[in-house]
């Protein structure tokens, strides 16, 4: 174990454990300044922000020698008996010196910048700089770049730091960014020919520690401060990252990746970025209707529920089909509910949406070709109930059989996903309620079409295809007439109150043995279930039989 | 009377061919070392020799061998450091040109001594006939067998390649020369790891300039003691100082009667290089001041002629260093605006760009001498850019190469040792605005050209 000394505080290190001095002081909730250092990216030490004062202490008589000059933190390998000071005049002194002379050619035009607001140059400079320009007084320039479909370059609000060139070359590994010109000449620029143009192209636009990238999606659309951020799982493929959802009255304006070392460290890919538009579709269905003969009957919430219990209730035998879109809880609710009026009821899994291959990438992240976020969930809840995962395929079959005569289908599909001959053979049964976001040729012959929730309008557990089970929140609330799965499936149940996930998915862990580990509070990364399922088995089998 | 050893051959018709060098007894070191002398041997004759590094910094190269991982497995490299660009030196062109075989056997020898396989040169690519001579001998010593497998029928094998570099003065930075060789933008690295440990294609690798391989080659011919007769010897006062011992190139331009490459044991004092060598100033006049050794290094003003050219000489000064030896003589018509003016630019155009003091910092002080230059400076001007001067560089350790320390110190010497020229100067052309506080517009496009001076 090593112990390093930050401004007088004692740190302890863990034996085998790598950090630098901007981690280290962290851990004590010391900032560092800096902008080229990234944990994801290599160590290049330019920037020169992170500059402290080190030191060793001799482990036998406990004196500090301290160096003479300024070290980066970034490059500073925490050994033990390492000394840092982080607040001394000196160091004052040099980050006040590299705020001034990053602001010498800086167009200073904070109040149309995206980045105002979350600008460290801003902060810092507010921070650590000073508050007189000694340096001449330079015209206004600001020139703009494109440098790809989504993002576009400010060139003269670089810092050039060189984030985005070391993300193209390790992460991406894709290598379009690069530097022209020398000394104050420098810029970013693409490799004549190649626009940056990979899927994962979008994280330059947050790892840019200022606001020389802008996204163009985002460009111009909302002041930083006006958004509320929320933690959500992307449901754009099987990966499942960690996302920030960053919205303003109800409406998403741009999607974030949220660090999770356990899925998708610091990135995520294009398509989970811009998976919001659907979200705010005119064409969503907003309103439960009901087909009676020909016409559509627009209905209110209050009775609803009634009905469609009594009418279920009419129906049997029944069958359900879960969507792979649905939260863990939900899938369970809803199979529980069919099970409860009719014991022999089917359950199907929804079709799993597969495009191309997965994608991996240098570093390690993964755009799978399942678009689907909770398969692994919703295969465990059918395998609880039925002991094994019958195919939406099957299901047909068993309707056009006329051994369904009740079929309740969840969707919650971004796109098109059904076809028309399915539609015609799950439409044989008597009674058909179909959940979606969009009208599909199901909707279209269904007796109740019941508007669906999309993913950051409704709370629960999404299990990703590594059996990694994160747990979040809703970032907005749904449109007018829409009803989330999960307060519906409550309320159909019976149950007092509103939905809470968090009792649901407490209930579902202590009745499905896959879920057990999911008893307990989850943390924000989320929980393994797998791994932690096999390393506690005899505890998880002894814990189900206390419940 | 000193018998040059560096520069024994250039006189001769044809130095640069094998035959010449043959039989001026060249090689002879290297076949006896081949068969006499371990490794290991030869790299302590170096270290004991207290031979510094001929590039500029002075780095004991016996000390930088040493740091070599003891058993790798290999490959490790030898780059040759022939990316001369400090303004004012050209001795490594000199060698090349005239002398090439006597380089080739410094390398070999170092290559030998550092189990080295392959020894890049890098090679300015303003020198294209350095190119052609070194190609030339490098092709005569493949075909003698003095290169490539088995050198000289010995266990040792050694290849050596020219790369061209693409004229950048940071390109002389050992790991700036290191990624540059590698393929990429020429940005020194952040040190550890040191190039000992992990340099060119992530190995081992030593970085020597010219002059020092061709001083190797003189050790091991002539032995330590003769190399240790020349020189300064350490400070008994600071245990740190190797002492500056054996024979050196001094180069002398500018204001001088006979501008060239001379050569000089270690530690002759600026007034005789500039006298005894280069003739005097030129046209009867007076030294004004005098670069020690490249730009790089700052100033000696006329009284401080008498400081010996050894590596702490100039450092007693106030001057950065040795550097390389190359004495840039301003007589006293030059005004020391033009020549502030003409290190900052520079220094600027070569800054890598890559941290930002420097980056920022050489910039600002060029657009701040310019704007003096044309008479528009005030007398702030000259504390903002001594306090640029003294936060840039590695001294300080606010960048991660030298690059900055060396655009730094003519600034320090000009202002601090010619500071009433300057004010001077900057009454007499900016009589209304010289003693004005606030920041000022910077010059418009086209402005800097404007010979404003009275």
């Amino acid at each position: 174990m090593a112990i390093v000394i930050i401004d007088g505080r004692h740190l302890e290190i863990r034996q085998g454990e790598r950090l630098n001095g901007i981690q280290a002081a962290a851990r004590l909730g010391i900032e560092i300044p800096h902008y080229c250092w990234h944990p994801g990216l290599s160590v290049v030490g330019s920037c020169r922000m992170c500059l402290v004062e080190m030191g060793i202490r001799d482990p036998k008589t406990g004196e500090v020698s301290m160096l003479p000059k300024l070290a980066p933190a970034c490059n500073t390998p925490m050994r033990d008996g390492t000394v840092l000071v982080t607040d001394s005049e000196k160091v004052r002194e040099a980050r006040a010196r590299v705020e001034e002379a990053l602001l010498l050619r800086h167009p200073i035009d904070c109040p149309i910048c995206d980045k105002a607001g979350e600008c460290r140059l801003q902060d810092y400079h507010f921070q650590y700089g000073q508050d007189r320009r000694r340096a001449d007084i330079r015209p206004f320039t600001s020139r703009r770049r494109d440098v790809g479909d989504n993002v576009t370059l400010f060139v003269d609000r670089c810092v050039l730091c060189s984030r985005c060139v070391r993300f193209t070359r390790e992460v991406s590994g894709t290598s379009e960014l690069m530097f022209t010109g020398r000394g104050a000449h420098e810029e970013i620029d693409t490799v004549p020919g190649f626009p940056l143009a990979n899927r994962l192209s979008g994280n330059v636009v947050d790892l840019c520690p200022v606001g020389a990238l802008g996204d163009k999606r985002f460009l111009y659309r909302q002041r930083v401060w006006f958004m509320g951020a929320h933690a959500g799982v992307c449901t754009g493929c099987a990966t499942g990252c960690s996302t920030w959802i960053d919205e303003n009255q109800d409406r998403i304006y741009r999607i974030r990746p949220r660090e999770n070392p356990q899925v998708n460290e610091w990135w995520i890919c294009n398509d989970g970025r811009y998976d919001y538009p659907h979200v705010h579709d005119p064409r969503r269905l907003v309103r439960p209707l009901r087909r009676d003969g020909q016409s559509l009957v627009e209905l209110d919430w209050t009775d609803l529920p009634r009905e469609l219990d009594r009418r279920l209730r009419e129906a049997k035998p029944l069958g359900a089909v879960l969507s792979p879109f649905l939260s863990a809880e939900e899938a369970y609710l809803l199979a529980t509910y069919v099970r409860q009026l009719d014991p022999a009821a089917r359950l199907a899994m929804g079709p799993v949406p597969v495009v191309g291959e997965d994608e991996h990438f240098p570093d390690g992240f993964t755009v799978a070709a399942e678009k689907c976020p909770n398969r692994r969930g919703v295969e465990e809840v059918l395998a609880h109930f039925t002991g094994g995962v019958t195919s939406l395929d099957q299901l047909a079959a068993e309707v056009e059989h006329g051994a369904i005569h009740g079929l309740w289908v969840s969707g919650g599909y971004k796109n098109d996903w059904m076809n028309q001959p399915t539609a015609a053979r799950l439409s044989r049964a008597d009674l058909l309620v179909v959940q979606d976001l969009f009208p599909s040729p199901l909707s279209e012959r269904a007796t109740y079409v019941l508007p669906a929730a999309a993913f950051p309008e409704r709370d629960g557990s999404y299990v990703n295809r590594h059996d990694h089970l994160q747990s979040v929140g809703w970032a907005i609330r749904p449109p007018v007439g829409v009803r989330p799965e999960g307060s519906l499936f409550w309320e159909l149940m019976g149950r007092q109150g509103l939905y809470n996930a968090r009792t649901m998915l407490s209930e579902v862990a202590a009745e499905v043995l896959y879920f057990h580990v999911a008893r307990e509070a989850i943390p924000d990364v989320g929980v393994n279930l797998k791994v932690n399922l096999l390393a506690g088995t005899e505890e998880a089998k002894v814990g189900r039989k206390l419940v | 009377m000193y018998e040059p050893v560096l520069l024994a051959n250039i006189h001769k018709e044809n130095s640069h061919t094998l035959a010449v060098y043959q039989a001026g007894g060249g090689y002879h070191a290297l076949r006896r070392v081949l068969k006499e002398m371990a490794p290991a041997e030869v790299a302590a004759a170096v270290q004991s020799s207290n031979l510094r590094g001929r590039g500029g910094a002075g780095f004991p190269t016996g000390l930088k061998w040493s740091f070599l991982p003891k058993d790798h497995p290999g490959p490790i490299y030898l780059c040759v450091n022939a990316d001369e660009s400090e303004p004012g030196t050209f001795c490594n062109r000199v060698l090349m040109e005239l002398d090439p075989h006597q380089v080739l056997e410094g390398i070999i020898l170092s290559g030998y001594a550092t189990r080295a396989c392959t020894a890049y040169i890098y090679l300015r690519y303003e020198y294209p006939l350095s190119f052609r001579r070194l190609q030339q001998a490098i092709d005569e010593c493949y075909g003698a067998g003095l290169l490539g497998k088995h050198v000289l029928g010995s266990e040792y094998s050694l290849d050596v390649c020219i790369h061209r570099g693409a004229a950048a003065y940071v390109c002389g930075e050992e790991t700036g020369l290191i990624e540059s060789l590698e393929g990429k933008r020429a940005w020194p690295r952040i040190k550890p790891p040191f190039p000992a440990v992990e340099g060119l294609f992530r190995k081992p690798t030593v970085v020597n300039n010219i002059e020092t391989l061709a001083c190797v080659c003189h050790i091991l011919d002539r032995g330590v003691d003769w190399f240790r007769s020349m020189g300064t010897p350490p400070d008994p006062r600071d245990p740190r100082d190797p002492g500056s011992f054996g024979p050196k190139l001094y180069c002398v331009s500018g204001h001088v009667n006979r501008p060239g490459c001379y050569e000089g044991p270690l530690g002759l004092t600026c007034r005789e290089v500039i006298e005894e060598f280069a003739g005097g100033v030129w046209k009867g006049r007076q030294a004004k001041a005098v670069v020690p050794g490249g730009l790089s290094t700052g100033l000696l003003t006329a009284d401080e002629l008498d400081t010996r050219l050894d590596f702490t000489g100039p450092v007693k000064a106030g001057c950065l260093g040795l550097g390389t030896a190359g004495v840039i003589v301003l007589d006293e018509t030059y005004w020391m605006i033009d020549f502030l003016h003409n290190s900052c630019r520079f220094f600027a155009h070569e800054s890598c760009g890559q941290c930002t003091p420097c980056r920022e910092g050489t910039q600002w002080a060029l657009e701040m001498v310019e704007r003096i230059q044309i008479g528009r400076g005030r007398l702030v001007d000259l504390d903002l850019l001594l306090e640029i001067a003294d936060t840039i560089g590695i001294i300080p350790g606010t960048t991660i190469c030298g690059l900055a320390d060396g655009a730094a110190w003519p600034i320090k010497n000009a202002i601090r040792k010619f500071r009433e020229e300057f004010e001077d100067y900057i009454r007499r052309t900016n009589p209304a605005g010289y003693g004005v506080m606030e920041p000022v517009p910077a010059l418009a496009m086209g402005e800097q050209t404007v010979d404003g001076r009275q």
